[in-house]
């Protein structure tokens, strides 16, 4: 099954794998890195008629230097980009690096998604894989290099054509000139390069002659998204493809007991009813034929050990928890005993729920099921663990299953699934249909919602003394929550700790200066699913530890800001964005009266980040009306692309903040879809202001750091607005004290 | 059988009238840029226009498009010169993209019917459509700047 056979017209370069490369990709091996004594990356190259099957006609019509970009004849430069698109922009920036060193014309360059092959995986994590605020940092030199290699072959073909020194040669602009100023397109030069023998090393430009990297560059994947034909897994779809919708049980852990597809099977459309592993899957025609079958599906359920399971009691339990030692994480000089002796102290609880990830676009997969093989279509951050869990399922060796990703409507990390839930099961639902098959199962926004792998709950126990001169003595805090890594395949990133350090992270880092400090775990086991959840760990580590500075710098009698800066005096990162957001946001002026100014600051992903939020309650209805965030990611790439994913993890933060949360009575989620779990509206949304810190640091990340600072800004800034505290998320007032 | 246009096209379906109108374009028509987001008009992901105005088509029975006009994000403009477009363009609105389909033909609703639509405008006619993203600041901006556009290609 290729490509060309989707019968939707709208399939486009920009989405999909086009046939050209996955057939390329499959015969070439064409690149290898490996790392230096050096620590540098060196080079191997695949040069198309040497051990290839490929087309006379591609040879001619295309230049593929290696694995990451692809010319053509007609002057178009093709990046293939190893990273999923959900909306951070890495259609853009990772192109942006290769075009920069191949001196591209901007305006020829496009983009492909890379096909499942070990050459695309991720440099840091050794798979191919989209996550951790990374794949800016982790592509800088893999793009740069790409890039560079082939603008030095494109110039040693010129060089040998017009028969002078490469080194007499520049480029711009898609061509070669000599030192006359005589041109060569890059279109003009395919075929020549294509013969040439790669440079083992290659020249990086120096930073001072960017013309792209850097620059507020509009993103490439714009214009598709504006007219309908940027294709996302819900959109793919195949000749002869059935759909699927799956019912799925209403507590974890429970299992089909009986089912009676009676009447559901009778229902026009429906082509099989089958018991897969997830549940029972009704297969029809169209989606909604499926849906309304499904609604006449009876299944009976064994409800589990998960029957009678509430997060009101387990919250509680988590308070109890909390009262007694946990496992150490991090302890420095005497935190119990420093508590003793201190002049003031306060303790103070801080509660975040289970959350949903709540992609716009919900969860679904495409499957092409044959004897021998296997295509799978799907938004997918995973696409290695993704492969090798379908073929494992289908019977089939990995390389024999192909996963083309498409556009994602959001991933948020759960796409990143570790057992590839969504795609384990379309897999099983097409071996039910019986190969071959295709078929696509779709969930609802309510099976999306209430099919698990959220956010974990938590709750932070802090307690924090005050000298005598009011300087801060000691912190003792205790995280009790499920671990994300524990008892997955991804447990190995653990490393052995008697902790998950995805629970403490943001918390196990404090970096204010306080003398005594010890930070502690609780790990608990609580069999709903739970995953990694944009910003992980820091959505709550950042509200529980800067609201609990802030009530420190109230009890110290001291202003918010001034109290941070004091203790951060030994960390110039923290307060180059903690000043910037201060400056920006005019925090030493009042504000109108009922409004108040809230202010936090945090470091996540590689990147530091602060945050003034300006809030007023009106009838107990709190209103948000503008958030200030100052950003140091380090050397970046594109300050546009950064300052929308700043406004969006601001939103983001936010609306975890005021509105989501995520509750189950008796076994069962209470929560279906946005009307009972909330976003942030246009009507709610602040006046959001970003800036970005000019720095020659290493890049962090910048799809996640943005979402921490929003919730404990606006809960200090409700603070100071009110008097009153909020200490459990989503905010009411009712419960601030 | 149902008799209505699409984006200029008759079309003639022999379908379940009570089929939501979002599945008939998608799954029927195959035209997939009206996005499924809830299923109950809480997001304004699948919103399109029939007889020019904007509606939730994921809860409308496609028997409700009977004999009218439906127009869908592909039939917006042929060649992305509706000022929406150029306006979203410039302000780099998307993320994942996903939610714009229903953005654009709320917003094109709202600019038709006040072309100097204010804050508060904007606020009611968009409060329908979530982005999860974030992109409202953004929305919001473009919005203002295709009013512009419209008034400056007025005003020539």
């Amino acid at each position: 099954m290729s490509t060309r056979h989707i019968s939707s017209d709208r399939i486009n370069s920009g989405s999909v794998p086009s046939e050209r490369v996955r057939r390329e990709v499959k015969r070439r091996d064409f690149l290898k890195f490996s790392l230096a004594a050096s620590g540098g990356l060196v080079i191997g190259f695949y040069f198309p008629g040497i051990g290839s099957e490929a087309s006379a006609q591609e040879s001619v019509n295309s230049f593929m230097p290696n694995a990451f970009v692809r010319i053509g004849t007609d002057e178009r430069v093709t990046v293939i980009v190893n990273h999923s698109e959900m909306g951070q922009g890495v259609y853009t920036s990772l192109p942006m690096l290769l075009a920069e060193e191949l001196d591209a014309d901007w305006s020829k360059v496009g983009f492909e998604s890379a096909p499942v092959d070990p050459k695309y995986n991720h440099p840091a994590f050794g798979m191919q894989m989209t996550g951790g605020s990374s794949s800016v940092w982790s592509g800088l030199e893999q793009f740069r290099q790409a890039g560079a290699a082939a603008r030095a072959m494109l110039v040693a073909a010129a060089a040998t054509r017009w028969n002078v020194d490469p080194a007499s040669c520049r480029t711009e602009s898609g061509a070669v000139f000599d030192s006359s100023s005589r041109k060569l397109s890059y279109g003009q030069l395919v075929a020549d390069a294509a013969k040439l023998t790669p440079p083992a090393h290659v020249q990086l430009k120096d930073p001072k002659t960017f013309k792209l990297i850097g620059k507020p560059i509009k993103r490439l994947d714009t214009s598709m998204k504006l007219n309908g034909q940027a294709v996302f897994g819900l959109d793919v779809k195949l000749p002869g493809m059935m759909t699927a919708v799956v019912a799925r049980p209403p507590i974890f852990g429970a299992t089909v007991k009986s089912f009676d597809d009676s009447k559901a099977r009778t229902m026009p459309g429906v082509r099989k009813i089958a018991q897969v592993p997830s549940g029972v899957a009704v297969i029809a025609d169209t989606f909604w034929q499926a849906k309304v079958a499904r609604g006449a599906l009876r299944v009976e359920w064994d409800e589990g050990a998960m029957r009678g399971f509430s997060t009101t009691q387990m919250m509680q339990d988590f308070r109890e928890r909390a009262k007694s030692p946990g496992v150490s994480v991090r302890k420095e000089g005497d935190a119990p005993t420093a508590l003793a002796n201190a002049t003031k102290k306060i303790q103070a609880v801080y509660e975040a729920p289970y959350l949903s990830h709540l992609m716009m676009e919900p969860l679904s997969c495409v499957v092409d099921l044959r004897q021998d093989s296997c295509e799978v279509w799907t938004g997918s951050q995973f696409q290695t663990v993704d492969r090798a869990n379908a073929a494992k399922i289908a019977g089939l060796p990995a390389e024999k299953v192909q996963l083309h990703t498409t556009f994602l409507g959001g991933g948020f990390g759960r796409r990143a699934n570790p057992q590839s839930d969504f795609v384990v099961e379309a897999v099983f639902v097409a071996k039910a249909i019986g190969a071959p098959s295709k078929v696509k199962v779709v969930w609802t926004r309510e099976d999306d919602m209430q099919g698990g792998w959220y956010r974990p709950a938590f709750l932070h126990s802090i307690e924090g003394g005050i000298d005598a001169t009011g300087n801060v003595v000691s912190w003792r805090s205790r995280s009790v929550g499920q671990s994300i890594m524990a008892g997955t395949s991804f447990e190995a990133m653990m490393q052995g700790k008697p902790y998950d350090p995805a629970s403490v992270e943001g918390i196990d880092d404090l970096p204010y200066s306080i003398p005594n400090i010890a930070v502690e775990s609780h790990q608990v086991n609580i069999k709903v699913p739970v995953q990694w959840l944009r910003s992980v760990g820091h959505s709550h580590t950042a509200f529980a530890v800067e609201s609990f500075i802030d009530e420190l710098a109230a009890v110290a009698q001291k202003d918010p800001y001034q109290f941070r800066r004091d203790l951060l005096l030994k960390q110039p990162r923290y307060l180059g964005v903690l000043d910037l957001a201060a400056q920006k946001s005019g925090w030493s002026k009042p504000l109108p009266k009922g409004m108040g100014r809230g202010i936090a600051v945090h470091f996540a992903f590689g990147s530091y980040l602060a945050h003034v939020a300006e809030v007023s309650v009106t009838d107990g209805k709190i209103k948000v009306h503008r958030m200030v965030c100052a950003v140091d990611c380090g050397q970046y790439v594109n300050p546009g692309i950064i300052a929308a994913q700043i406004e969006g993890g601001a939103i983001f933060g936010a609306s975890a903040a005021l509105f989501q949360e995520l509750t189950f009575e008796d076994g069962r989620l209470q929560q279906t879809n946005f009307h009972t779990f909330p976003v942030m509206r246009m009507n709610e949304c602040p006046e959001i202001e970003t800036y970005i810190v000019e720095s020659n640091e290493k890049s962090g990340g910048i799809g996640e750091p943005g979402v921490p600072c929003a919730a404990p800004a606006i809960a200090n800034a409700l603070f100071a607005a009110t008097g009153k505290r909020v200490r459990r998320m989503p905010f009411r007032l009712t419960e601030a004290v | 059988m149902i008799d209505f246009s699409v984006n200029g096209k008759p079309v003639d379906l022999d379908v379940d009238p009570s089929t939501p109108l979002l599945w008939v374009i998608r799954d029927h028509l195959g035209l997939t840029g009206t996005k499924y987001g809830c299923g109950m008009a809480q997001c304004g992901a699948c919103t399109v226009h029939i007889d020019g105005e904007a509606v939730r088509s994921c809860v409308a029975p496609v028997s409700r498009a009977s004999g009218k006009a439906v127009i869908t994000i592909e039939g917006l403009s042929s060649d992305l010169s509706h000022a929406l477009q150029h306006a979203w363009i410039e302000e780099d609105v998307p993320q994942c993209g996903y939610c714009q389909s229903g953005q654009l033909m709320s917003a094109a609703v709202l600019l038709r019917e006040k072309p100097q639509p204010t804050d508060d405008d904007i606020d009611q006619a968009m409060t329908g459509n979530i982005c999860r993203c974030g992109t409202y600041p953004r929305i919001r901006r473009a919005i203002h700047r295709a009013a512009g556009m419209v008034a400056k290609a007025g005003a020539r």
